[in-house]
């Protein structure tokens, strides 16, 4: 019982970073530019749902509010800086986009200040549900592995099955082809940098949700769906799924299992804190292991 | 990068060593802490340049080789404090507080670190690359929070700086000058280095590998060789970081330190000798001139990182120098 | 007969259903210039490939003067004195014409893990270098950023470096590629100059100068040795003659 409750804790917390790397990856694969500066969209997304749920009461439009300002702010600092970027090697990308998460958080910090914000979940949400086998799990977890699902199958259907995804995949493969069949690239490559801060602001505000709003929030995550897109696979979004779902568990089965296992053999303080660590550093092991044998993730092209 | 290159850069060098005995002498102590940092973040920085600017070797993850130099120093630090050996197994290894001591110790262990690290890493290419020497980092940095006996999360500190012979440490000016030291020495070794034959060929595999081949030698060695030394650089910078606070912490280790030490080497100029000490003493002057002014320093740290980025790729010693050599 | 330098024996290598090389079998004696032609797509390419170290064969043995080099890498195939160039002109854009050749001189000596001293004051490096500068007909250009030549002295700039590997065997893969007329003369003259430091295996389109320079031919098509000769042999080959010049003619 408490096994299935900890998987399904690591699938709600695969599909959250799947939320977060599939805009990485899109961007990576499709405009080759590292976004360093994603971690700030999410937190974007939390503080805008914050504020809209706390003006209006209602969670369901800080929600819209979250897909919105992340969607309007990522198309801003696309048209502003980074499609200066595309044409740079990955180091300026890294300068620039390292500073833009400076330039967020701080201005964050001026509009907001320092202390978190916290979101009170709507009452359908915030109960718990129990699930064939009696296992009791609340509800908003489960309601974040429905969105995860349902994003992953929007994802795939627009990217294999839509004008637009042909498009995307076009311009991943040659640039020039599509511009040269009249595709706005320009346009293509803000909508899609758009998408990806979408999912990014989304995540934020449902992660805030159960969480805190704050500022920085967005970096220990960021670093997370690094990882999970570099496992997957660079522009892979089926990767970023698999890498997603495959650092949510190994994290979370890590993270309660590991305590126990040091239990047997230490005193249970120092297993707690050595377990949880240790299972920090595995994910870690996971992606260089990963790399090591194949050196461009899961579904990655090969060099 | 031809030695008339060197004037620039003995400048950049000249003018930090300025500034702190100026501020010495007008009794600014803060001031030469300042330019301390610099010189040791600038260490870092000619370090990471070995691999990223001359390699082409770009590491998210050197914070891992700074971070164990500086635990390598608290550590023996600590064990000479309160007389326990570090280690028993194999051979009976007592702490020390004599820098000389020392920094053989953290220029060994960054260097194994990174012959490790370098050697599953550079399996990888691009953005891979990238990510793994962070994920690698991400690693020393958990298991630094985990590990107990040397402070976990709370960090190592230790109460008297380490002794250099015939200095005293205690004198700003002083530990000023075994840090400016190690940095000119480092300096002139990287300037012969590029130069020499290996630097040739690091340079050439930068630019394109399948010449280096044809002319039978492996890139891997090349490069494995650079990170390791890069490493090394990295390492001893730590250990003199942990000297100036008497205190060491996992954010040491973290990504954010890696980030930082790479955006002194691309704010000074990637490639360019003195280029990272510039961009350290850019950024430390920034914090400290920018940080009473406002709160949000940070802000307009960065926007003026976009800016640089955008309009003037070279880096600071890029713009300075535009025009004059290429 | 001398014994020939580098032998390929039965060489097969495929991509899928593709069979790149198919038993391809040769030999470079000391002293020539054995030119391997063939239409686009007959596996020049892949074959070069499998000689540089590139690429590993499915079955077959390569030796080099009598030793397998099967399970060598491309830069100790390099250093036992295999110097290729490459289709597309392959050098260090940003260094000097000197720098790329004193590259290949101290690639050749295994003397590149050095630290310290100078390599641009050092003699052991720069004179051999500006020897074979001269040798490749670049005499007065050395301190030019690759970067900044015409292609043909590109071109000249990677016999050059091919020159100071102190080669056993040259690999040259099509040197002529992109040369006009005068260009194309001029190297030719050098080539034949080449063929006394080492054997050239020379992979050409400009059949002008495959018939004006090559000692031996074979023709590759479609992955196989269809005939090797002298020139005159393959000009009378009636196979050839149908399955490739022919084409052309």
């Amino acid at each position: 019982m408490l096994l299935a409750e900890q998987v399904l804790n690591g699938l709600q917390y695969g599909m959250m970073l799947f939320l977060m790397a599939a805009g990485l990856t899109l961007v990576f694969g499709v405009m080759g530019l590292i976004n360093l500066a994603h971690g700030s969209l999410y937190m974007a997304g939390a503080f805008a749902c914050a504020a809209v749920a706390a003006a209006t009461g209602s969670f369901w439009l800080g929600l819209a509010a979250s897909l919105a300002a992340a969607a309007a702010l990522g198309a801003l600092v696309e048209v502003v800086v980074i499609r200066r970027l595309y044409a740079r090697d990955h180091l300026d990308q890294v300068l620039a986009t390292f500073a833009l998460i400076l330039v967020f958080s701080e201005g964050t910090r001026w509009l907001f200040g320092s202390f978190p914000l916290y979101l009170s979940l709507p009452p359908v949400l915030s109960g718990a549900v129990t699930l064939p086998g009696g296992l009791v799990y609340p509800a908003f977890r489960l309601a974040i592995i429905a969105i995860g699902a349902l994003v992953a199958v929007g994802l795939f259907w627009l990217i294999g099955r839509t004008r637009l995804g042909i498009r995307i995949r076009a311009g991943e493969a040659d640039r020039e082809m599509i511009a040269a069949l009249g595709v706005d690239i320009a346009r293509l490559y803000t909508l899609v940098f758009a998408l990806g801060a979408a999912l990014a602001g989304l995540a934020g505000a449902l992660v805030g949700s159960v969480q805190s709003v704050q500022v920085g929030m967005g970096e220990p995550v960021l670093i997370l769906a690094f990882v999970t897109v570099v496992i997957g696979g660079i522009g892979s979004i089926k990767g970023a799924l698999v890498g997603a779902l495959l650092v949510g568990m190994t994290d979370t089965l890590g993270k309660a299992l590991l305590p126990t296992f040091f239990a047997g053999f230490m005193e249970a303080s120092a297993a707690t804190s050595v377990g949880s660590a240790l299972a920090s550093m595995l994910i870690y092991v996971l992606m260089a292991v990963v790399l090591v044998v194949r050196p461009t993730g899961l579904y990655g092209a090969r060099a | 990068m031809r030695f008339t290159g060197a004037l620039p850069n003995a400048a950049i060098f000249v003018a930090l060593v300025a500034v702190a005995v100026v501020a010495d002498r007008s009794g600014n102590p803060y001031i030469v802490t300042l330019a301390t940092k610099v010189a040791i973040f600038g260490l870092a920085g000619v370090g990471l340049n070995l691999a990223l600017g001359y390699g082409g070797l770009v590491s998210f993850g050197h914070a891992a080789f700074f971070g164990l130099g500086g635990y390598v120093t608290a550590i023996l630090a600590s064990h000479a404090a309160s007389a326990t050996p570090v280690a028993t197994v194999p051979f009976t290894m007592m702490g020390t507080n004599e820098m000389l001591a020392i920094w053989p110790v953290a220029l060994l262990v960054s260097g194994l670190a990174a012959l490790v690290i370098g050697a599953l890493s550079l399996r990888t290419t691009g953005v891979y690359f990238i990510m793994v020497t962070l994920a690698f980092a991400q690693m020393l940095y958990y298991f630094a929070v985990s590990w107990p006996a040397y402070g976990g999360e709370d960090g190592l500190s230790f109460y008297v700086r380490n002794s250099f012979p015939g200095a005293n440490i205690f004198a700003p000016l002083q530990f000023f000058a075994i840090c400016a030291a190690a940095l000119g020495v480092t300096m002139i070794l990287v300037a012969l280095l590029t130069q020499s034959r290996f630097g040739l060929a690091l340079r050439a595999a930068k630019q394109n590998e399948a010449r280096v081949i044809a002319s039978g030698v492996r890139p891997f060695a090349l490069r494995l060789t650079a990170f390791v030394l890069s490493g090394m650089v990295a390492g001893l910078a730590g250990a003199l970081f942990a000297d100036l606070n008497r205190f060491v912490s996992p954010a040491m280790l973290s990504w954010h330190m890696s980030g930082e030490i790479m955006v002194f080497v691309i704010l000074g100029g990637v490639g360019r000798l003195a280029g990272p000490i510039a961009g350290a003493a850019v950024f430390i002057a920034l914090e400290y001139l920018l940080g009473p002014v406002s709160d949000h320093w940070q802000a307009l740290l960065g926007l003026l990182l976009i800016l640089i980025v955008l309009f003037a790729p070279g880096g600071l010693m890029g713009l300075a120098l535009r025009g004059r050599h290429g | 007969m001398a014994e020939p330098i580098l032998v390929l024996k039965n060489l097969v290598r495929s991509f899928g259903a593709l069979t790149a090389t198919d038993d391809v079998s040769l030999d470079l004696r000391p002293g020539e210039i054995h030119a391997l032609i063939g239409p686009n797509g007959a596996g020049k390419s892949t074959l070069i490939k499998q000689i540089a170290g590139e690429l590993r064969p499915d079955s077959g043995s390569i030796l080099f003067e009598g030793q397998s080099i099967n399970a060598l890498d491309p830069a100790e195939r390099a250093r036992l004195g295999l110097a290729r160039s490459f289709q597309v002109s392959s050098v260090v854009p940003d260094f000097t014409v000197l720098e790329n050749t004193m590259l290949a001189v101290q690639g050749a000596s295994g003397s590149t893990f050095r630290f310290l001293k100078p390599a641009l004051s050092d003699r052991d490096l720069t004179e051999p270098a500006a020897f074979h500068i001269r040798q490749a007909g670049l005499a007065g250009r050395e301190t030019v950023p690759a970067a900044a030549l015409a292609h043909g002295e590109r071109r000249r700039l990677e016999i050059a470096m091919a020159l100071a590997m102190r080669p056993r065997a040259f690999l040259l893969d099509e040197p002529m590629a992109g040369m006009g007329v005068e260009g194309a003369r001029d190297l030719t003259a050098i080539l034949a100059a080449l063929k006394a430091e080492a054997p050239i295996l020379l992979v050409e389109h400009d059949m002008d100068a495959v018939f004006a320079l090559a000692d031996r031919i074979s023709v590759l098509v479609y992955g196989r040795i269809i005939a090797t000769g002298t020139v005159d042999d393959i000009r009378a080959s009636e196979e050839v003659r149908r399955s490739y010049l022919g084409e052309e003619a």
